[in-house]
């Protein structure tokens, strides 16, 4: 019972960046955040409970979000979910980091009494911090190397509160002392720093601090259309727009019979990865190309086959585009890697579409991005073999440099206007949740000491 | 459209669905189905109870085991009932393996096993098994048309030989090998072999090996197929390529064959196979068996017309496709027929003939959803290219000659799309 009721005022306390946004930006914002993080601790939780896929279905809230000046605080409403809120936090973009930290009510008058319970509260959570391999991990012990020096930081943004920030420094850093951190105190570069911050709800500990994504909450940016295919790139690509801030519909082109059906369960699978940093849904979108690809490959000629494809993706995608509300375009397209990559090659596509077009791996090597797949989980399931299914419709020497007019004569033997509209006709829509591993009982969260 | 939920269309009232893939696995008969519904129903006994329901349950194991040595004109203790074909072949080739192992004549020379290049994977990879624990292993060649070379057999074979593993009928391509000149060589080398043994007064022990086993699944149901006839020691048989249920087979162990069991426990199938019977598909099994064994006499004639019918129309339909396996029709099983459409890829004209309500298959099933070419095209020599555009379409009782019609009518639109696609030009 005792242990309970400690658990309870532990707190999370989640730093965001892009401080410079200011006023109604700023709330809108913070507000976007904190639907995000509610949104993505339901959806951990229904992934942990192995329960209904359904992502209409509502699930009890499991953590409050309350949003003060500068600082979201998320509280678990039970103590038992708290790792859980804290693995999923990791998930949420806008999140510069966040921290585990107790919260010590102030007494009255303006919590001139509580110094005891805060220097207690700071010494249990070190205590915690430095807690020894024997035990078993928690969320609140730190990972990597032993911290050599520590300091207390403390910050008063309640005036009324008696002490001022340097005087509880030196109030807390003795006790510690005193109570036996065996750390020496550095000011200027410490391993762990003991955090306060007096605010007039109460006075917020904390030692540890978990990196959250970066980045901008999904939906502060808008929303934008991403063409996946399947393979390394695009998931990728995908995964940089939503830190962003941007809302994704994935869209994705099949040529069934000529494509099999495990490339679209592939695609599938990379959203229900990729719906983790989206709030737990992602909104795909499959459109049924073969007989696009059956025209082009008829009546286009061989070297600029690829080109064209790719111009009636992309006015497939604007047309997408205007249902889903989005107002921009994301490739994982790269800068000459392939053909179709070349600058000019670039822009004969984007042409077509008035809409910007994002290329968030325009500056990647392949390695950074296959580092990133990995990172992100992808990358196991883009190199599945089914890709290659679709050779027939591989040109052998397609034009590196593709002049626009040349292209334009090409099409002409095309009914664009008609088989975009089918295409799109032929454009299914569905909501895909997210998939999340089971997690371990008090997972271990990457963390460090605060610097 | 909803392209999520894509399967075979069940079939329409108007044009169900034509299923040839019968080699993959074939519906089971309605007689069956209603067999194992009263097994699962109402004699839900256990055939080693004492009681009144388990003697039931025994009775309809018997029946059951009668009705497949009957196919097989074999005795019924020769039957061990198996959870399905890979499970008789594993049972044949390490069971046959580990008592042989274990005999004074292996503490110095390694056992040796022959199978075939073309065999399916539940003999090869018990075969390469055993190669990984001390064991020679001859895989034979076969030839552009799938069948081995006798005498190559009888040159691979040596005294150490302890089995000889050879399949009836190809599954991928229909080939069926000259099993009367296999069964007569491996007579005549055993009885040299038994002659040496007396002349160097080595053998108390009598000589039973090279034993012989043959994978029947492909061919049972399809042929005559009675193995004592031949001098075949074990044979393996599967319930659901002959309409029978999934999740049921049987080895037929001649009386004489000594052979240790895969699973160890409550001794059931006379220690060979221990674990409660799977009654229902025992059940079902016994039932496909015996009316297996009613139409023998007219089903393989009724294939074999299907089947001509089948090339025929895709011959006079489709420029340059041609048929793998055997030329001399009575090396082929009348149920199977491979053919090599150049300029296309088997899985794209598979998927394009399912959305048709056409259930056909590349190589086979099992390497439907593997990427590589199949052992058995590779095995007769087909070009990777080549094997890639290869169809093989299976019959059963169920096809008709309109069926056969409609396929070759959609198989030509099928193929004269994908090659326009491809660019093919007929050479």
């Amino acid at each position: 019972m005792e242990k309970l009721q400690r658990a309870w005022r532990r707190v999370i306390l989640v730093r965001y960046g892009e401080i410079a946004l200011k006023g109604k930006n700023r709330s809108d914002f913070e507000q976007q955040l904190a639907r995000q993080i509610e949104a993505t601790v339901t959806s951990l939780a229904q992934g942990q409970t192995g329960g209904s896929a359904s992502v209409t279905e509502p699930m009890p809230v499991l953590a409050a979000v309350e949003r003060t000046y500068g600082r979201i605080f998320v509280t678990p409403r039970r103590a038992e979910d708290l790792s859980l809120v804290l693995s999923a936090l990791q998930y949420v973009p806008g999140l510069v980091s966040f921290s585990p930290a107790v919260r010590v009510p102030l007494g009255e008058p303006h919590g001139a009494d509580s110094l005891p319970a805060i220097q207690d509260a700071a010494w249990e959570l070190v205590q915690e911090a430095l807690a020894t391999e024997a035990l078993p991990p928690t969320p609140w012990r730190l990972t990597g190397p032993p911290p050599r020096t520590f300091k207390v930081a403390a910050r008063r943004s309640y005036k009324r509160f008696p002490l001022t920030s340097l005087e509880l420094n030196q109030e807390v850093g003795a006790e510690l002392l005193r109570r036996g951190i065996g750390l020496p105190v550095d000011v200027h570069q410490p391993d762990l720093t003991v955090s306060i911050e007096v605010r007039e709800e109460g006075a917020y500990i904390s030692v540890l601090e978990i990196p959250g994504p970066g980045g901008l909450p999904v939906g502060s940016s808008g929303r934008a259309v991403l063409l996946l295919s399947g393979g390394i790139d695009s998931p990728v690509a995908g995964w940089m727009a939503l830190r962003r801030g941007v809302e994704l519909t994935a869209l994705h082109f099949e040529s069934y019979p000529f494509t099999s059906e495990e490339a679209l369960r592939k695609v599938e699978d990379l959203c229900r990865v990729m719906a983790r940093y989206a709030g737990g849904r992602l909104v795909l979108r499959v459109c049924h190309f073969t007989e696009v690809q059956k025209a082009i490959q008829l009546r286009c000629p061989e070297q600029l086959r690829i080109t064209i494809l790719r111009r009636m993706m992309f006015r497939v995608a604007e047309q997408i585009a205007e249902q889903e509300g989005a107002a921009a375009l994301c490739t994982g397209e790269n800068i000459g890697q392939v053909a179709s990559q070349t600058l000019e090659s670039l822009r004969a596509i984007e042409m077509v579409t008035l809409l910007p077009v994002l290329r968030p791996l325009a500056g990647f090597d392949k390695d950074e991005t296959v580092r990133q797949a990995q990172q992100l989980g992808t990358f196991d399931i883009s190199i599945r073999p089914f890709e290659d299914c679709c050779t027939i419709f591989a040109p052998v020497h397609p034009r590196t440099r593709p002049q626009p007019e040349e292209v334009s004569k090409a099409e002409a033997a095309l009914d664009v206007n008609g088989l975009v509209r089918q295409a799109v006709a032929q454009t299914d829509r569905r909501e895909i949740a997210a998939y999340w591993p089971a997690l371990a009982p008090n997972p271990p969260v990457p963390t460090r000491g605060q610097p | 459209m909803d392209s999520f939920a894509r399967g075979n269309p069940p079939g329409t009232p108007d044009a169900p669905e034509v299923y040839l893939d019968n080699s993959a696995t074939t519906p089971p008969l309605p007689e069956v189905v209603r067999a194992m519904l009263t097994v699962l129903q109402e004699e839900y006994g256990n055939p080693s109870s004492l009681h009144r329901r388990g003697r039931m349950a025994a009775q309809i194991l018997r029946y059951s085991r009668q009705s497949v040595a009957d196919l097989l004109r074999v005795d019924p203790d020769e039957i061990v009932f198996t959870s399905g074909g890979t499970e008789a072949n594993n049972l044949a080739l390490r069971g046959v393996a580990e008592l042989a192992a274990g005999s004074h004549r292996f503490v110095h020379d390694r056992p040796h096993l022959i199978t075939t290049a073309i065999e399916h994977p539940s003999i090869l990879e018990p075969a390469r098994y055993l190669e990984q624990h001390g064991w020679d292993v001859t895989y034979l060649p076969v030839d552009r048309e799938g069948l081995i070379d006798v005498d190559q057999l009888a040159a691979a074979c040596r005294p150490t030989t302890v089995l000889v593993s050879t399949m009836w009928v190809n599954n991928e391509i229909g080939s069926i090998q000259p099993l009367d000149e296999i069964g007569a060589t491996l007579r005549r080398l055993r009885e040299e072999y038994r002659a040496a043994d007396r002349a160097a007064s080595s053998g108390s022990e009598v000589r039973a090996y090279p034993y012989w086993h043959v994978d029947a699944v492909q061919a049972v149901g399809k042929l005559v197929v009675e193995p004592l006839r031949l001098g075949i020691d074990l044979l393996t048989v599967s319930g659901h390529k002959i309409h029978g249920p999934k999740g049921v087979g049987a080895l037929f162990i001649r009386k004489g064959v000594r052979i240790a069991p895969l699973l160890l426990g409550g001794g059931q199938e006379e220690g060979l196979r221990s674990g409660t019977e799977n009654l229902p598909g025992i059940a079902g099994m016994g039932e496909a068996c015996h009316l297996a064994r009613g139409l023998l006499a007219t089903l393989p004639a009724q294939l074999w017309t299907l089947r001509e019918r089948l090339w025929q129309g895709i011959a006079a339909a489709i420029p340059q496709a041609y048929r793998h396996g055997p030329s001399d029709p009575s090396r082929v099983a009348p149920h199977i027929l491979s053919v090599g459409f150049p300029g296309t890829k088997g899985e794209v004209l598979v998927r394009y003939l399912s959305d048709r309500g056409v259930a056909t298959a590349t190589g086979s099933a099992c390497h439907s959803r593997n990427p590589s070419p199949s052992h058995v095209l590779t095995a007769i020599h087909l070009p990777p290219a080549e094997a890639e555009g290869t169809l093989r379409f299976s019959l059963s009782i169920q096809n008709t000659a309109e069926q056969v019609d409609r396929t070759v009518k959609v198989l030509k639109e099928a193929v004269a799309e994908v090659r326009e696609l491809a660019g093919w030009r007929s050479a």
